[in-house]
């Protein structure tokens, strides 16, 4: 569903562009960051908007590696796996990780705070290894590193649970 | 002086517009507008100027092509998909002088007659898009975009448009279908996107480095730009170096330096003291060279002639311990994950040699199954629409070819 709110942002989106056509992903990367992932009827809400077919939008949603069909965790952490990043250390950062969470390739913690994911080259070879959460860069990263990450996340999500709870 | 790139770096607050201003920023520009776009053109053309994103076509050509069918709209589109492992270089021209793009945008623009340019960056680089786009409006502000450039008659905007993660959007057609809002499947060519590009426009691209060289050879003259490099190959390049050696980063360095000079005294060397056994010289998708042919040049005849790229100037080191089989592993996996799923041959062969590489690995594999890889490999190339099959299959074969006895000692019998 889309409100009316996210309707005028993505007709603001479509007004800015030269042409219709262009709306398409920047509307469902739009969509994506509001609401964590596209869900279909947002697909057909969004083709009603931009007035294409919805095969269209569904198409291009789901060509893209970025653009989450289906709910993730709140923290989705994305791993290069790729060449560079998997030379730095014998045990690569994915293993760590996913040792360090319990949790593989596709998978989400229990408490639903955590998915793993690994990902191809995120063009930070020369600052390997790297990881995204979210939409959020990290490079350079020693284990130590990803453990404060990973602490003051849960850190964080404690402290909200905690007040929604009082 | 001897960078052209990297002329602002180190400056202090180098992507605040006043701050490039005052190291002569857009006066280029000025100086451009009072040319007629054919002497722009000219310039471009004599430099030599190639394209940075990997196939090296040059720039002159494609703005001269689009002369043929300029009738209307022009539209201008800056390649910042940043794709191919083993890059990073344009990251740092956006993120650290987005003003330099922005100026070479510019002044391209203002040559070819576009009057709409877009800048495509991978979505991953969140953080980067936001420094354009801060740079865009202060470009606005200052009169050096928008209607009536510097005073002149001439306008020009940008807009800043993020991918959405796809490996094959940054081939230049594939391109043009995701700004278009569709899957990034590569269109069949010709025509090329001077005649049929974003909207069935005329639309010239260009990568992000390419357009970044545009103000120097507009100050100083072709022949500046070509005497840093060797004849063939003018220039300077920029080179992402990764894996294991000690300083990895960027360097700006001359076409034509050698690839030990590179390994050995830009990035330091080997880390930890080992030996090299190999180096991808040019992005993923270049073939591998082994220790003993890093005395290479590295520029464009100089590679082809040792049956490799210089492509995107990615270059990764591997040591001694590096085990090849695994590096053809995540090659090949890379190229099946990413392969745009349009042409049967790349669409199933991709995974077909991932999963044979990693039979191999396994210690499942036999003889037939290299045989069947090289195969494959000969297959897919020239059988696709773009060049994601050549890049997908030379690499993989270029590393069983080198390194045969690694795959050999894993065959099960």
């Amino acid at each position: 569903m889309i409100d009316e709110k996210m309707r005028q942002i993505i007709e603001g989106i479509v007004k800015k562009l030269p042409c219709r056509d262009s709306a398409v992903v920047p509307s469902l990367s739009f969509i994506q960051k509001v609401k964590g992932h596209i869900s279909e009827s947002d697909m057909e809400d969004l083709a009603i908007i931009l007035q294409f077919p919805q095969a269209r939008i569904f198409s291009a949603a789901s060509f893209y590696s970025m653009l989450k069909l289906k709910p993730k965790a709140t923290y989705h952490i994305q791993v290069c796996t790729n060449v560079a990043c998997s030379l730095v250390e014998t045990v690569t950062l994915f293993d760590y990780i996913s040792g360090r969470l319990g949790i593989g390739e596709g998978e989400t913690t229990p408490d639903g705070l955590f998915s793993l994911e690994a990902v191809e080259c995120l063009g930070s070879c020369g600052y390997a290894p790297a990881m995204m959460i979210n939409t959020d860069h990290y490079e350079n990263l020693s284990f130590k590193r990803v453990d404060g990450i990973i602490n003051a996340m849960k850190e964080k999500e404690g402290k909200t649970i905690k007040k929604t709870l009082e | 002086m001897d960078k052209i790139i990297f002329k602002n770096k180190g400056v202090p607050d180098s992507q605040n517009i006043d701050v490039y201003s005052d190291c002569g920023g857009y006066a280029v520009l000025k100086k451009a507008l009072s040319l007629t776009p054919a002497d722009i053109i000219k310039l471009v053309e004599d430099s030599g100027l190639r394209g940075r994103g990997g196939a090296g076509f040059p720039a002159g050509a494609k703005w001269r092509l689009l002369t043929k069918y300029r009738v209307k709209t022009v539209y201008l589109i800056c390649n910042a998909d940043e794709g191919e492992p083993g890059t990073f270089k344009d990251r740092y021209v956006m993120e650290f002088d987005p003003h330099l793009l922005i100026e070479g945008m510019a002044i391209a623009a203002y040559a070819t007659g576009a009057h709409h340019g877009f800048i495509y960056i991978r979505g991953e680089y969140d953080w980067i898009a936001k420094v354009l786009v801060k740079a865009i409006e202060d470009a606005h502000s200052k009169g050096f975009l928008g209607s009536n450039v510097m005073g002149s008659d001439y306008s020009f905007y940008i807009d800043v448009f993020r991918g959405a993660g796809s490996y094959v959007c940054g081939e230049e057609t594939a391109l043009i279908e995701s700004l278009e809002g569709k899957a990034g499947r590569p269109r069949l060519k010709p025509p090329f996107p001077a005649a049929y590009g974003l909207y069935g426009e005329p639309t010239v691209i260009h990568n992000v480095t390419t357009l970044s060289y545009i103000p120097f050879i507009v100050e100083n003259g072709p022949q500046a730009y070509k005497s840093f490099g060797k004849q063939m190959s003018g220039g300077t390049a920029l080179f992402s170096i990764s894996g294991h050696v000690n300083k990895p980063g960027l360097y700006e360095y001359p076409m034509g330096t050698s690839l030990r000079k590179l390994i050995y005294e830009a990035a330091g060397g080997i880390r930890g003291g080992k030996l090299l056994k190999a180096v991808v010289p040019g992005g993923l998708s270049s073939p591998v060279l082994k220790s003993d042919e890093i005395d290479v040049e590295m520029d464009y005849q100089s590679l082809n002639a040792v049956g490799t790229m210089l492509g995107s100037g990615g270059i990764i080191v591997l040591d001694e311990d590096t085990s090849i089989p695994m590096i053809a592993m995540k090659t090949a996996r890379f190229f099946a994950h990413e392969s745009c799923g349009q042409c049967a041959p790349c669409r199933e062969g991709t995974h077909m040699v991932f999963h044979l590489v990693e039979m191999i690995i396994a210690g499942k594999g036999s003889a037939d199954n290299i045989e069947q890889i090289l195969r494959l490999c000969r297959y897919i190339r020239g059988s696709t629409i773009c060049a994601f099959g050549i890049a997908a299959t030379l690499p993989v074969e270029a590393l069983i070819k080198k390194f045969r006895n690694e795959f050999d000692i894993l065959l099960h019998d």
